[in-house]
């Protein structure tokens, strides 16, 4: 059974001049010991999407449809109460932004205490320091280093600390969200490493989400690729990239460098992502399709099993 | 590139040498350390960097965060003073020169920065933006010149139609806008050598894959040679005639792309390469990933100063810094592991 079953996930935010289509429509579902890659642009609903999951949405975002049921439990139904007990030992997150993330005048230490002491109130002080010391080790930092404050760590160092308080509280989940970006190459390779290792060792369900499809190869065993606030392919991460179906996904891929194999011209996906308060009828991508028909324009094409792998795509090519 | 095109590189006269160049950052300390103690620390950002650039060449130089690299195209357009240490531009020192004298070279000379959210300001429309290298310099005569020679940028830039983004303020463009305003700045001048630092880093991949092509097409189109730092192996691999790789202010392999990247030598550049992320999940990557992070440049390590993290480091290593030699034509490595006395190669 998935320990995160999402189906039918539609989140708005409501702005004076309509409603954001920020996620609309989206299903998936995460096993233990599996990780999820959402890859998408800036503004296709990534983070909105994580954001829903826990119910941290800023004023003005509304899940308006679908359901979210985590270990057998339905989040929506839950009180405001309820769904903060599922933070943190449930499902826990780590933010975009390693270097603002922390309290610059808190040291590493008290940080994490607050978040054990905050959900598990009986804890003493020493037991909670203790806990922080072991998953500072967990993540590869020096438990001595517990006293530290921010400012003395480096970067690759504060994005650990932080998966270290993600995981505080044993959760059985953990959700990151752009876990590598605005990381060195070196940092982000050992960043990525940790969290395959974290996966296997703790058989944590993971979401990652990145704009970045090469750190998503490394990490993931599922793929999605997400435009304009809906999934258009999703599937087995190796098949994913050995056949993409999905022309948005093709444009992706072919718009990397690569350091290995024969050398390529970069392609890029011309335009830029739609305005999701009014975005386009049909087909969200056909603006910017090089394979657009007719029907695309008017007709919404749905999730469907389509190659020789028969992973999921929501395209009029595939039917 | 083609093959031909990088021979017709090879050829081409030099547009900058750069010998030695270096730059230590006095580091403040307070009034009574300073008077008891006559040593004053000092950050070595870039410390002895020798290079060349020739005409319509791209030079990369790769490393990552606090190796140098930023500081170095800061000096190469004197937006720094150098230490000690050399940039010849035609035929001048220009780490010489009064700001009188430098002005007409300036012209010449321009850079693309990072953050193109940073680097354009707010509070002035795209065409005032573009337009403003030719003001400074005066090259234009009048009002209409300059708004023809800003509208041609943007075409070139694929700003269209210009005239609908003539008067637009930075916040009304997307990223990729920004840095294709910011691309348009640097080549309105049609100087001879361009500095782009990190211009791609910020954006999202899709549009990184556009600016990237832009700049090669420019290249192509004006002659231009260009300094492109970056931390991401595979963008200079696709971007570069050569490439230098830098670790704590010094320059540690240079050479050929194609070499530096298909034959690497230094381990300090293996393990750059290992770290690219592959965009594939069946393909392994190649060694393992390099511990610790880049230590301080204010106490770089003695001898060779990758030694802390290397995985070959021996002895010779700790104390004897090792210096570039040429392990193939125009390919050279400051590594003790090549230079004959211990040659074990990895």
């Amino acid at each position: 059974m998935p320990v995160l079953d999402v189906e039918g996930l539609r989140t708005y935010y409501t702005t004076l001049r309509g409603d954001v289509k920020a996620v609309d429509g989206i299903s998936f579902n995460v096993e233990k010991g599996e990780a999820l890659g959402i890859a998408g642009e800036s503004g296709c609903g990534k983070t909105t999407l994580a954001l829903s999951l826990l119910r941290l949405l800023p004023s003005g975002g509304k899940i308006v449809a679908g359901t979210v049921v985590f270990d057998g439990t339905s989040l929506g139904s839950l009180t405001d109460e309820g769904i903060r007990k599922i933070r943190w030992k449930g499902i826990s997150l780590v933010f975009q932004g390693a270097m603002n993330a922390l309290n610059p005048v808190f040291k590493i230490g008290d940080q994490i205490v607050e978040a054990v002491k905050t959900h598990e109130p009986r804890t003493s002080n020493r037991e909670a320091w203790k806990r922080a010391g072991d998953l500072l080790e967990l993540v590869g930092i020096e438990r001595g280093r517990a006293t530290n404050y921010p400012h003395e760590f480096s970067g690759g160092m504060k994005q650990r600390a932080l998966i270290a308080m993600a995981l505080a509280l044993n959760p059985q989940m953990l959700i990151a969200d752009e876990p590598g970006t605005a990381l060195d190459v070196i940092v982000q390779a050992q960043v990525l490493k940790l969290m395959r290792e974290l996966k296997s060792k703790l058989d944590l369900g993971m979401i990652l989400i990145s704009h970045d499809l090469s750190i998503l190869a490394e990490t993931s065993d599922k793929l999605a690729i997400m435009y304009a606030g809906k999934f258009v392919e999703y599937g087995d991460v190796k098949e994913v990239f050995h056949e993409p179906l999905h022309p948005y996904t093709k444009g992706l891929l072919g718009a990397f460098p690569r350091i290995q194999g024969a050398k390529q011209k970069l392609l890029s996906v011309p335009g830029s992502p739609p305005d999701l308060l009014s975005p386009p009828t049909g087909c969200r991508f056909h603006p910017r399709c090089p394979y657009a028909m007719e029907i695309c324009k008017q007709e919404e094409p749905l999730l469907k099993k389509a190659g020789s792998g028969q992973h999921d795509v929501a395209c009029w090519l595939y039917k | 590139m083609t093959e031909t095109q990088r021979e017709e590189v090879g050829t081409q006269p030099l547009v900058v040498h750069v010998e030695g160049l270096t730059k230590w950052f006095a580091l403040k300390t307070g009034l009574l350390k300073s008077i008891i103690s006559s040593d004053q620390p000092f950050v070595r950002a870039v410390d002895g960097v020798s290079f060349d650039i020739r005409k319509k060449e791209i030079f990369g130089l790769a490393g990552e965060s606090g190796s140098g690299k930023t500081t170095t195209g800061r000096l190469l357009v004197r937006l720094l003073e150098p230490t000690k240490g050399k940039v010849i531009f035609d035929g001048k020192d220009i780490t010489k020169l009064s700001d009188k004298e430098l002005k007409p070279i300036r012209r010449r000379m321009q850079i693309v920065f990072q953050d193109p959210y940073d680097s354009l300001n707010p509070r002035m429309t795209v065409k005032e933006i573009v337009a403003e290298p030719l003001r400074v310099q005066r090259i234009t005569k009048n009002e209409d010149e300059v708004v023809e020679r800003v509208k041609a940028m943007l075409r070139d830039v694929e700003i269209v139609p210009p005239e609908e983004f003539l008067y637009r303020f930075p916040h009304e463009l997307s990223g990729g806008q920004r840095q294709r305003v910011a691309v348009a700045r640097a080549f309105v001048l049609q100087p001879e050598l361009i500095v782009a630092d990190e211009p791609v880093s910020m954006l999202d991949v899709s549009i990184r894959a556009e600016i990237l092509n832009l700049m090669l097409n420019l290249v192509q189109k004006y002659g231009t040679s260009f300094l492109f730092i970056t931390h991401d192996l595979a963008v200079s691999r696709h971007m570069c005639d050569r490439l230098g790789v830098m670790y704590l202010g010094e320059l540690v392999e240079t050479g050929p792309t194609d070499m530096v990247i298909g034959n690497t030598f230094h381990p300090y550049t293996q393990s750059l390469i290992a770290a690219v992320p592959v965009p594939d999940p069946t393909s392994k990557r190649t060694g393992d990933v390099l511990s610790g992070e880049i230590p301080s440049p204010v106490n770089p390590p003695t001898g060779c100063r990758f030694h802390t993290r290397c995985p070959y480091a021996h002895t010779r290593c700790m104390v004897e810094a090792p210096h570039l030699i040429e392990v193939e034509p125009d390919h050279r490595v400051a590594c003790h592991l090549y230079d004959g006395v211990s040659p074990n190669r990895p």
